[in-house]
């Protein structure tokens, strides 16, 4: 047998062993990146009233879902395409409307003494409400604040809110505070 | 000078395999780069929501899964056709949540334990009645930090 040169060895079975190494790991592994809409839910307090009647009724923006995915947003029937826009009015009131929600005055950095809005989103679906259109509802909600967001931060600091550092980006979080309440799920349509 | 010869008569001269190691060790090494490990095999049919507002989800450390959706079709002979709630490899009932999250936050160092979140993916089509049972029990288990998970969409429907 011929004997090789030393510092030399057979590289003809390292392609079958990096083949079986490829195979192994393009099986037991996934590609996919966890993506999602993050939310913090409220304490467990099964003793606690809900104070509706402190909050007057124009700041609160009542969106509800039955359980055919039908929306009724401030008791009027909406389609799911039209509920950012409306949701964004609701937000901003830009002309300070009388059934849109009230202003406080707060102090906030870069700002300075600014008018904050008193609103709040309610939330409510029912058991048979199907999860894709609850998502749907969600993402439409997030969107409306995601939007105002982004206007202001192009009207104040000329960037996307998404461009911006934490504590300007924390400046238009007080500026549109973000308040979805998701009030306990009724049973009303039945299953 | 130099004799030319023709190897084999009109044959294909051969290509060299000495670089093919070097080619599938590249491709080896993005794919361990670029793709997790499996952590559990899917018992149900799961077709996640699209949505357009979607953020990352950082630090896989500190996420648990709860999958919920309809049974596999092998699987419904014997759990039936109704959306059931998976975690881990096996199917669960809405009471076994909170043990689950307390197993989970076991697993966590101290100091990241109020960081823990908890990705619900269930599919777009199941009953929210299921979905809100899960989150009550999350909410009494103080598991407060949700994910719903979804694909990334340029526009809903």
């Amino acid at each position: 047998m011929p004997k090789r040169p030393t510092g030399e060895f057979s590289a003809a079975t390292m392609a079958d062993i990096a083949f079986l190494l490829l195979i192994f790991f393009l099986v037991a592994t996934t590609m996919d990146i966890d993506t999602g809409l993050s939310r913090q839910m409220p304490p467990y307090n099964p003793d606690q009233e809900e104070s509706k009647d402190q909050i007057k009724e124009r700041n609160v923006y009542v969106v509800l879902i039955n359980s055919s995915d039908q929306i009724l947003v401030e008791g009027i029937p909406m389609n799911v395409l039209k509920l950012r826009g409306n949701a964004k009015e609701f937000i901003v009131n830009p002309t300070n409307k009388d059934n849109l929600p009230e202003k406080r005055p707060a102090e906030i950095d870069y700002f300075g003494e600014v008018m904050v809005s008193k609103g709040i989103i309610s939330l409510q679906n029912d058991r048979g409400t199907s999860y894709g259109m609850y998502i749907k509802v969600q993402n439409e909600l997030i969107a409306a604040y995601n939007e105002v967001r982004d206007e202001v931060a192009m009207q104040k600091f000329g960037r996307h809110y998404g461009d911006l550092p934490e504590d300007k980006q924390d400046a238009i979080k007080k500026y549109y505070p973000q308040i979805i309440s998701e009030a306990e799920p009724k049973n009303i349509g039945g299953n | 000078m130099a004799k030319f010869e023709r190897k084999g008569k009109g044959g294909m001269p051969l290509i060299s395999t000495a670089s093919l190691p070097d080619i599938v060790f590249m491709l080896l090494f993005f794919f361990m780069v670029s793709t997790v490990m499996r952590e559990t095999t899917l018992k149900i049919d799961q077709h996640l929501p699209g949505a357009t507002e979607v953020k990352k989800l950082e630090r896989k450390s500190l996420v648990s899964y709860i999958n919920i959706g309809k049974p596999k079709t092998t699987f419904q002979s014997m759990y039936g056709t109704e959306p059931r709630i998976q975690l881990n490899d096996a199917f669960a009932k809405v009471a076994d949540i909170r043990d689950y999250v307390f197993v989970e936050r076991e697993k966590m160092d101290e100091n990241e334990r109020p960081l823990m979140t908890v990705s619900l993916k269930v599919d777009d089509k199941t009953k929210m009645g299921i979905v809100v049972d899960v989150k009550q029990e999350l909410r009494k288990a103080s598991a407060l930090k949700i994910n719903y998970s979804t694909r990334k969409v340029e526009a809903i429907e």
